[in-house]
């Protein structure tokens, strides 16, 4: 039965240091993160005691793959808004707090940039003068080289994992048509020869399996990491790793909360007779983001054909009616559920007559049409380096840089509760305990993790207080308790009591 | 292309006045749009890159997840 959709992103963001010469991206991300801790808050460390990140969905041992690795060495932070601020893989990394809803991921996704920007300015301020670090949020260098932003979303552990890659795999290869974030030509090794000048996505050219535990190489589609994060018994976290990272907030915002209602439909298996496996998912990727025309039809594996287009027409379709049999509960109510019902419908509508009447509330289409309108204008070639250079710069999170500040995208969240995110949790989750604790007995807390916050409290051992149910630690449930304890060791005493 | 015809307009619930509305929209909104972003590309220049060359060259990240 479908659970609700506890929900998480974790982006990886590009790095660059300018002014010094060698640069080492690992030197820097520590520096960058460093600079905003020490500024803002102690700092709490995060604690390793759950993490295993090797262990496999589909229940077998890993033989011969490699289990990712936990760099422990390296900074790594807990912030009051619940969020983990780390360095992972030689980029800095923000994952947002555990989200009830799609629209709450938006709002502590875009405080996470805000982090990043005042990390950027915290950073000036201690590095030598005429050196900085500049933070993007995208997902590859153009070069090859690609890093991730991952979805997760809290499923039951009774549903079986074939089912979820069944159902979730088109999802997955066909909802780029609205939230890629759009690239400038293609890393592919191979396009089958044809010329790719702009694609729908910064991520299809490197998946190269259809499901599989790999994060690094050989990506695949549907990823296997089974590590909840929570009890084991009756949740397993799904691990998102095929997605772009968004600065147009309907893309975020569609991103998350189409695939939630599409996984709590597989959760009711409420597909009935409907079966849109494609034929050879890992190729029909790349056609869907090269294909700005939205027009080629994929093959399905029993012999139909339907393009990106009519497979989401489908899937919103068959999530109108599970809305009206269900309700929406388990996205977190009506009202939101609804609102992505509408967008969906919206931006589907805009793609199929007119893709232009989308240019200020989805990425690829914002940028495509940017770019274009300077390359008219220019009259350049789609290789012309200031191309390329304003494909990153649309990703620049420094406000007066950022070519997607610069567009005024549609917004869905307000400048002011935004900025309340930076250092406030959701009420929603247990998201809510951790940040409460860590802005009123942050010198009292030794570590913290998903599941988990340690309690120093001087005299006695560590004390470890468990968080294994993500929907719980709410602001409903703790904050009486809360309230009623001046001190982190009158919270213990209340718990053991 | 006989069958995605075919598809589109089986696609339930899509309501009408959405699609007449979408119909209706094109022309004016690129024209805007177009509007728009001339005004946005005039002023651009302030804010992009130096050299465009010079960063996209030095712009290289290791791989990551």
């Amino acid at each position: 039965m479908a659970i609700h959709k506890v929900l998480g992103v974790e982006t990886e963001y590009g790095i660059q240091q300018r002014g010094a010469g060698e640069s080492n991206p690992i030197a820097a991300s520590s520096v960058l993160i460093n600079a905003y801790v020490a500024e803002l808050q102690r700092k709490v460390d995060w604690d390793f005691e759950d993490e295993s990140p090797g262990n496999d969905a589909r229940g077998f041992a890993r033989e011969g793959a490699m289990p990712p690795e936990v760099e422990t060495h390296l900074v790594n932070a807990v912030l009051t808004n619940g969020a983990r601020y780390y360095v992972d893989h030689a980029h800095p990394e923000y994952s947002t707090p555990e989200c009830s809803t799609a629209r709450e991921i938006v709002v502590w996704d875009k405080a996470g940039e805000r982090i990043l920007a005042r990390s950027m300015e915290a950073a000036a301020r201690n590095l030598p003068n005429g050196q900085g670090i500049v933070v993007y949020k995208n997902n590859s260098d153009g070069k090859g080289n690609s890093y991730g932003t991952h979805e997760n979303y809290l499923m039951d552990r009774a549903v079986p994992f074939a089912r979820i890659v069944q159902h979730v795999m088109p999802h997955f290869v066909t909802r780029q048509i609205f939230c890629g974030a759009g690239k400038v030509g293609t890393e592919a090794p191979t396009t089958g020869g044809r010329d790719v000048l702009f694609q729908l996505s910064q991520r299809a050219d490197f998946f190269e399996e259809e499901v599989g535990l790999e994060t690094t190489l050989k990506r695949p589609i549907v990823n296997t990491r089974d590590e909840p994060h929570a009890d084991a018994q009756k949740y397993r976290r799904l691990h998102v790793i095929v997605g772009d990272a968004n600065l147009a907030e309907v893309s975020t915002f569609l991103k998350v909360g189409t695939t939630a209602i599409v996984l709590a439909m597989i959760e009711d298996d409420a597909f009935g007779e409907k079966d849109f496996t494609l034929a050879t998912p890992v190729s029909a990727i790349r056609k869907v983001s090269y294909d700005l025309t939205l027009s080629e039809p994929l093959l399905l594996a029993d012999g139909r054909k339907m393009t990106a287009l009519e497979i989401q027409w489908e899937l919103l379709d068959l999530a109108r009616k599970y809305a009206e049999d269900r309700g929406l509960e388990v996205v977190g109510g009506d009202e939101v559920g609804y609102d992505v019902l509408r967008r969906w419908e919206l931006v589907l509508a805009g793609l199929e007559s007119d893709v232009s009447s989308l240019a200020r509330t989805i990425d690829w289409v914002a940028k495509y049409h940017l770019l274009d309108a300077y390359r008219e204008r220019h009259r350049l070639e789609w290789w012309d380096p200031r191309l390329a250079a304003m494909d990153l710069q649309y990703h620049d999170l420094r406000p007066a840089r950022s070519l997607s500040e610069r567009l005024g995208l549609e917004r869905i969240t307000t400048d002011a509760e935004v900025d309340a995110a930076v250092t406030e949790p959701p009420t929603t989750t247990r998201a809510y305990f951790r940040g409460r604790c860590l802005q009123r007995w942050a010198s009292s807390i030794a570590a913290a993790n998903w599941d988990s916050l340690v309690f120093d409290l001087g005299s006695e051992p560590l004390r470890r207080v468990g968080m294994m149910e993500p929907l719980r630690g709410t602001k409903n449930i703790v904050d009486t308790l809360l309230d009623g304890c001046s001190s982190p060791a009158e919270l213990i005493a209340r718990l053991d009591s | 292309m006989a069958e995605r015809e075919q598809k589109r307009k089986a696609a339930p619930q899509r309501t009408d006045e959405t699609v007449e509305e979408d119909v209706a929209a094109p022309s004016g909104q690129g024209e805007k749009l177009k509007a728009e972003l001339d005004d946005l590309l005039d002023e651009i220049d302030e804010v992009l890159e130096e050299n465009a060359e010079d960063f996209v060259r030095s712009y290289v990240q290791k791989g990551g997840q």
